[in-house]
């Protein structure tokens, strides 16, 4: 009896929480969605001009998203995916489940933005991020790294799409000698974590020297914070670039909604909130200019950074190789 | 065919499509292009590593421990002995959670190593996994091993002592005899329940270099949503599963000691430095079993009426869980046990075992495949978590039933078919009067299980429908350990309530 009252109350509970007639549901990664990430002040502003109701769904890590889109399929509650980045963006359309855009902005991107499916709403630079306090003479370089013995925090690429920009990262910078690069680093690394909070979190906690995150993120010790302790090194080799982006969902119950919302992400209103939320650089630079504070962030020398046809192709054999290094 | 012969086979036939048929559905499921690569081998060389080692190392330590109990008498022992049995019951991300307190970068063994200008100890990582596994078996093995020393008959060490001999000449022609009867069989069970572990290489394993095979199926499932991957994935850890299970049966020869009088064994061969060294690892043993406890408790307390809403829905939905799933495993096993008593079939039985073999990953992965063409999977997680879990406790619920319906049978079935009580009549008035107790014990401990269990719900829930484990495991990953640790004494609570409950319920008032 138990039982069958039990599963009729887990019927009555979905039917319940299924999506009422004016919801945009948003698929996004976890930090986005946290008290001090954009998602509070997103869901505010957007509600304010659209009558309806703005839901977030966190799914772990960017990464992550693809793979529970794809697992939904069609039948997805998604109408909008907001944090993929152009190294996913190839995968992505091959599943078809997304539709184009009709978003023109004045982007505000060191790349020129042609893509017809995804708008991009924020940018930065990976970097390892670590503790003045703690770490005197930061590597400068990859090789720098891999010969000093600090300890590192790294994302799985499977999963993360900071792990997945490392990856490439050392890509771009050893090409075919890659898997030798990642041997040398692999002894440093203290462990790969699920998403970027895990880690992020693990190197506040003290777990680690050096976390892998973005050369934006002493930012938010600075400004929120105001603690200058933490910084970004810029490698000799220069730093990769993450574009993170949105996509409309082809099978969306909301498609005007959706459309709205993509033209939000470009709007003043969006991008005015990323930089001091997300910690990142904003897609479009709002009229009042970055906040202060981003002038003292790292520059790198270099911008690398794949096509989103180069990642796409180069994904998958990059993260085998990874692997097979990294469980040895 | 009566109508209880009709539901044991249905019972067995839905067994039996719960491991075989999902294990099928994957297996057709797993087309050609699918391969593993290097990764997935060094998953399956580390699964077998880290629970061969697991094992070696739970048993070494329990050794000493069990002969110290075994041969100690002192107040609170029998409360210890019991308490060395609630490991099984304990959520497995509670325990880690604990371990964590103690054995991570911030935890109390770096702080006092710390103090002597010592480097801080890390838990993640290939050393955390064992660890944790250690923490929940190193009780078990010590229970095992306790009852290979209380089986050796008294007499056997009168005997010994009006000879002469000495300890080590007790431990070479008793004990060690002793132990190479009950230790390999021991080590077996732990090798297989190390062997399917999930949550604690999810927590603790430090990617790629510490991945399980049921990681590596969750991995294929939610990273790359490559089913055929998981499906061969699954297939190997089947065949592991049964291979060490099979093993298990076949090692597990009951020893024979001879007879005795079950008088209190009395030792001869005692010193002072044998009594220091019991006390030492029994000390030992409890402060390395308590402490994470200890420290979830005290870092929970301050937080637990405070916590975020969706922790007490999760908490919430893990109670209904709990109970669907307690529910579902005696509608499975009852049927089962009879049609086994019935038949005198020890066929029936083991096959009702056999789910001890199965993964729930690779369960919940063929359910996915069944019902992904007609159902969104999210909408079934809560379902499908409580049925795997049913499954699951399927063997420790007919290791309950079975010996006690047999006892039953043996007393009263001659008059019960003297009176024509069959059916339902036979059910309320002899099997549920007589068996309320096994079947209390059951109840809780299947209800306990599912409760913190943190498998097929990771795969398949998203925020709307988590259980209080995945809730709690979210926490952790978010670093709120606060809310965490408050979570994990919550979680702690509901578990140990369930069973007690349950168990409470089978002795009230219960036929003697």
């Amino acid at each position: 009896m138990k039982a069958i009252s039990f599963v009729a109350g887990a019927a009555l509970a979905t039917v319940a929480s299924t999506a009422s007639a004016d919801t945009l549901t948003v698929y996004t990664y976890d930090s986005f969605t946290s008290d001090w990430g954009p998602g509070p002040a997103v869901e505010k502003a957007f509600e304010a001009e659209c009558d309806c109701d703005l839901e977030f769904v966190a799914m772990g890590d960017g990464a992550e998203l693809l793979a529970r889109l794809k697992l939904e399929g069609a039948r997805t509650d998604a109408d909008i995916v907001l944090g993929l980045d152009t190294n996913l963006t190839a995968a992505a359309k091959d599943t078809g489940l997304f539709a184009p855009h009709s978003v023109t902005a004045d982007w505000s991107l060191p790349i020129e933005w042609t893509d017809t499916t995804f708008i991009p709403y924020d940018w930065g630079y990976f970097a390892f991020v670590y503790d003045k306090e703690k770490v005197s003479n930061p590597p400068e370089s990859f090789d720098a790294l891999a010969a000093s013995d600090l300890s590192i925090l790294i994302q799985d690429p499977r999963s993360s799409t900071p792990g997945l920009g490392l990856l490439l990262w050392v890509k771009s910078v050893y090409g075919d000698k890659a898997a030798e690069a990642w041997a040398g680093l692999n002894d440093q690394v203290v462990t790969v974590t699920k998403g970027w909070s895990e880690a992020y979190g693990m190197f506040l906690e003290g777990e680690a020297d050096l976390v892998l995150s973005y050369t934006t993120s002493p930012a938010y010790h600075l400004i929120a914070e105001d603690d200058d302790s933490k910084a970004a090194i810029a490698f000799e080799e220069g730093n990769y670039m993450q574009i993170e982006v949105a996509g409309k969902v082809a099978s969306s119950d909301q498609p005007e909604l959706a459309d709205k919302f993509m033209a939000f992400v470009a709007s003043e209103a969006f991008q005015s909130i990323i930089p001091t939320t997300n910690w990142m650089y904003p897609a479009v630079t709002p009229k009042a200019g970055l906040p202060a504070g981003f002038e003292t962030l790292a520059q790198p020398g270099k911008a690398l950074v794949f096509s989103s046809e180069e990642a796409g192709a180069l994904r998958k054999p990059a993260v085998e190789e990874w692997l097979a290094t990294s469980a040895k | 065919m009566n109508r209880a012969t009709t539901l044991g086979v249905i019972a067995l036939g839905v067994v039996v499509c719960l491991t075989f048929g999902t294990l099928a559905a994957v297996a057709l499921r797993a087309d050609a292009v699918a391969r593993l690569g290097p990764a997935d081998w060094a998953a399956v060389r580390f699964t077998l590593w880290q629970a061969a080692l697991s094992a070696a190392l739970s048993i070494l330590l329990a050794i000493p421990v069990a002969r110290a109990l075994a041969r100690r008498r002192f107040p609170g022992r029998t409360v210890l002995v019991t308490l060395l049995g609630a490991p099984f019951i304990l959520p497995v991300i509670v325990a880690v959670l604990g371990l964590i307190a103690v054995f991570g970068r911030s935890g109390v063994v770096s702080t006092v190593l710390g103090a002597f200008g010592a480097e801080p100890v890390s838990i993640y990582g290939y050393h955390g996994v064992i660890l944790a596994h250690v923490f929940f078996n190193f009780p078990l093995a010590t229970r095992l091993i306790l009852q290979g020393w209380l089986s050796i008959p008294a007499e056997r060490f009168r005997l010994a002592a009006s000879l002469g001999l000495r300890p080590h000449d007790i431990a070479r022609m008793l004990e060690r005899p002793m132990l190479r009867e009950v230790v390999p069989g021991a080590a077996l069970v732990i090798f297989l329940i190390c062997l399917t572990s999930f949550a604690v290489a999810l927590t603790l394993g430090g990617g790629p270099r510490a991945t399980t095979v049921e990681l590596a199926i969750y991995e294929a499932f939610r990273f790359d949503f490559d089913l055929g991957r998981a499906a061969l994935l699954a297939l190997i850890q089947f065949a592991l599963g049964a291979g060490a299970a099979l093993i298990a049966f076949w090692v597990a020869i009951p020893g024979d000691m001879g007879a005795g009088l079950d008088r209190a064994i009395r030792r001869w061969d005692d010193s002072v430095l044998h009594r220091t060294r019991d006390v030492l690892v029994v000390g030992l043993a409890m402060l390395f079993l308590a402490l994470p406890l200890a420290m979830v408790v005290v870092n929970g307390l301050p937080g637990v009426l405070s916590l975020p809403v969706q922790v007490y829905a999760a908490a919430l939905r893990s109670i209904l869980v709990a109970l669907g799933s307690a529910g579902l495993t005696l509608i499975l096993a009852l049927p089962i046990a009879v049609y086994a008593v019935q038949r005198r079939s020890r066929l029936i039985e083991g096959l009702g075992y056999m789910t001890i073999a199965a993964s729930p990953l690779v369960i919940g992965t063929g359910l996915f495949i069944i019902t992904f063409p007609f159902i969104k999977p999210s909408d079934l997680a809560l379902p499908i978590t409580a049925l795997v879990n049913a499954a699951m406790s399927l063997p420790f619920t007919l290791r309950a039933l079975v010996p006690a319906l047999a006892a039953t049978e043996a007393n009263f079935g001659a008059l019960a078919d003297g009176l024509g009580m069959h059916g339902l009549a036979r059910l309320r008035y002899l099997w549920l009067p007589r068996l309320r107790r096994p079947i209390g014990f059951a109840l809780g401990l299947a209800g306990a299980l599912s409760m913190g269990d943190l498998g097929v719900i990771a795969m398949f829930a998203d925020t709307h429908n988590a259980t209080l484990p995945l809730q709690l495991f979210r926490l952790m990953g978010a670093y709120r350990m606060e809310d965490a640790a408050a979570a994990g004494l919550l979680l702690l609570l509901l578990s140990l309530s369930i069973f007690w409950i349950f168990d409470r319920g089978g002795r009230v008032n219960a036929v003697r």
